[in-house]
């Protein structure tokens, strides 16, 4: 049985052309895939899909074989944890009650019991965001948030974890650390998708790529062969290069 | 943590229910024309029949009204995400009032009997709720959307209320009048009965949901993906605060700012945690009702003030400051 597969999806917001169209893919075995492609190409829409925050118009997205649509909310959320790319608004509550929220689908107790608690210092530690936790939500920077909202998926310790654009607000550093545990997730068991614009460090960090182009998945594969320069430029309309270091290690670099 | 929060839940519980206790067993007695202790103790006449008769149904209509006003504001912030939502800013206090209104108005009979108008003032805010619902299913509405339509719905029933009492007989707009100034008068214990038996189921389903509460008030997207149906408890709430008011309105009569000052206050104190705040606005808000009665009848006796009066003069400065301070 597949961890996630996409057959056929197609998906169009009223009264516009479909932003999806004809989406097929298999995921067998825990990997981080990184969705790349123009703005406006659909990566967003296709984790919403995923999340089961949109219904698609055409096709079946499945997750551990079942159609997506079809499981009860509470047990989806379980199974895929969704990080969207719109960050809650004013949010009076503090770092940790925002990561306490991915326990909600654990159980819709007045409290918090102490296997959530324990998941929230685990999500806490992971994220590091210790120095963090009891400062207000509101009051925190747009790359801080980002890993709150990080810290609140991990916290909810699903299989698979949607994730768009987790690094957009990101200094390199923290760029750096938030692959480091995509990876570290990955290698625990998890199937990570991330949606995100720099290519260079998908093409570094991911096992695999999915590049959409209007609506469509043009390359899938690992990063070298998704990532041809030629493809690349069709699709970005800049020119790609790829490079290699004197270690050996190899670099995505773009622009005239 | 979690032990943190239960022990704090359980002193805010603690106040608040005696904040509520307090207030009910002694504002019945006090203010007002004064009374003679020695002959309500002795049970006699007429004291003992103005306090059994009079004053305790008051004071427990205005401890029932307050919580459900108080507690649908609560409510009704976490739904629309917005710190100054209240029923009112979807319509659905002014929609009850206008059912209430064209009971009193057209209703054969005793127009003014309560089973009548109550059904007239649910109607009118179910009403509300649906035409809001439709709009909503018709096309994606925000909570910002949703709160001009209620400014929009508020005008429109407040101008159909003008023009019912310019075109009802004499006798009916001094009832209208009346009614409109919003108070809490003596009511029959049955009517006290029918009152908590509608509320009170109201008043478990919010306690049992200020936890998903919390999640709602991150927006429809961050909830829906910790397995909040946001649409269904957003529908159910809508719907809960459409009974609390319609309920207690058409009793009442419209009374203003409860639902807005009371939640407001209260978070100040017990923070955003709806499993703090929504048992402290229900309790804090009956008390704070009762608080305001004993004042509306007491300030100028043996003249009373409506009650929809006090707490418009105590709420209007209220809201000026927390547009200030916001």
């Amino acid at each position: 049985m597949s961890w996630l597969s996409l057959d056929n999806v197609g998906f169009s917001y009223p009264g516009q052309p479909e932003v999806l169209r004809g989406i097929g893919a298999i995921v067998n075995s825990p990997e981080v895939i990184a969705i790349a492609g123009p703005n406006g190409a659909g990566k967003s829409t296709l984790l919403d899909l995923l999340a089961g925050q949109k219904w698609p118009e055409s096709g079946t997205c499945r997750i551990q074989g079942r159609d997506a649509h079809r499981i009860p909310r509470e047990e989806l959320c379980r199974l895929v944890a969704h990080v969207p790319q719109t960050l809650p608004g004013d949010v009076p509550f503090t770092v940790e009650e925002v990561v306490l929220t991915g326990r909600i689908p654990y159980g819709r107790g007045l409290y918090e019991n102490d296997e959530d608690h324990a998941a929230m210092e685990m999500a806490i530690a992971r994220t590091r965001l210790e120095e963090f936790r009891g400062r207000r939500f509101s009051k925190l920077s747009g790359g801080e948030k980002q890993r709150v909202l990080m810290a609140a998926a991990v916290c909810q310790q699903s299989p698979i974890l949607l994730l768009d654009e987790p690094s957009a607000h990101l200094d390199p550093e923290n760029e750096a650390q938030l692959w480091d545990l995509l990876r570290s997730l990955r290698d625990a068991g998890k199937l990570i998708l991330v949606v995100t614009h720099p290519l260079a460090l998908a093409a570094q960090n991911a096992d695999r790529i999915w590049l959409l182009q209007e609506g469509r998945l043009v390359a899938d594969g690992p990063p070298c062969d998704a990532m041809r320069p030629a493809d690349l430029e069709r699709v970005f309309r800049v020119p790609f290069h790829w490079h290699q270091n004197g270690e050996g290690r190899v670099f995505l670099t773009y622009g005239r | 943590m979690a032990d943190d929060l239960r022990h704090r839940a359980r002193w805010v519980l603690f106040f608040s229910v005696l904040a509520a206790v307090v207030t009910t067993v002694i504002c019945p007695f006090v203010g007002g024309s004064g009374m003679d202790y020695g002959k309500l103790w002795r049970q006699e006449a007429p004291d003992w029949g103005i306090a059994v008769n009079l004053r305790i149904p008051r004071t427990l209509l205005a401890l029932l009204t307050g919580a459900a006003l108080s507690s649908a504001g609560a409510l009704y912030q976490s739904l629309l995400r917005d710190a100054l939502a209240t029923p009112s800013s979807l319509g659905v206090s002014a929609a009850a009032s206008l059912g209430a209104v064209i009971a009193i108005a057209f209703l054969p009979g005793e127009g003014s009997s309560f089973p009548l108008i109550w059904l007239s003032a649910l109607g009118g805010a179910g009403a509300v709720i649906a035409f809001v619902a439709a709009l909503g299913h018709l096309r994606r509405f925000s909570a910002f959307t949703l709160l001009l339509t209620g400014i929009a719905v508020n005008g429109i029933c407040v101008s159909i209320i003008l023009l019912l009492h310019s075109l009802a007989g004499i006798t009916r707009s001094f009832q209208i009048t009346h009614w409109l100034m919003g108070g809490v008068d003596a009511v029959e214990y049955s009517v006290l009965l029918l009152l908590a038996l509608v509320l009170i189921p109201v008043f478990v389903w919010m306690l049992r949901l200020s936890r998903t509460l919390n999640v709602i008030s991150y927006g429809e997207v961050w909830a829906a993906g910790r397995g909040v149906d946001f649409k269904k408890i957003t529908w159910q709430g809508f719907a809960a605060g459409a009974i609390l008011v319609g309920t207690t309105t058409a009793i009442t009569g419209p009374i203003a700012f409860v639902g807005l000052l009371v939640p407001h206050l209260l978070r100040r104190i017990v923070g955003p945690d709806y499993r703090l705040l929504m048992p402290a606005s229900l309790f804090g808000g009956g008390a704070f009702l009762v608080l305001c009665d004993t004042i509306s009848r007491s300030a100028f006796a043996p003249l009373e003030i409506p009650v929809g009066v006090t707490t418009a003069l105590l709420g209007g400065p209220f809201f000026v400051w927390l547009l200030w301070s916001r």
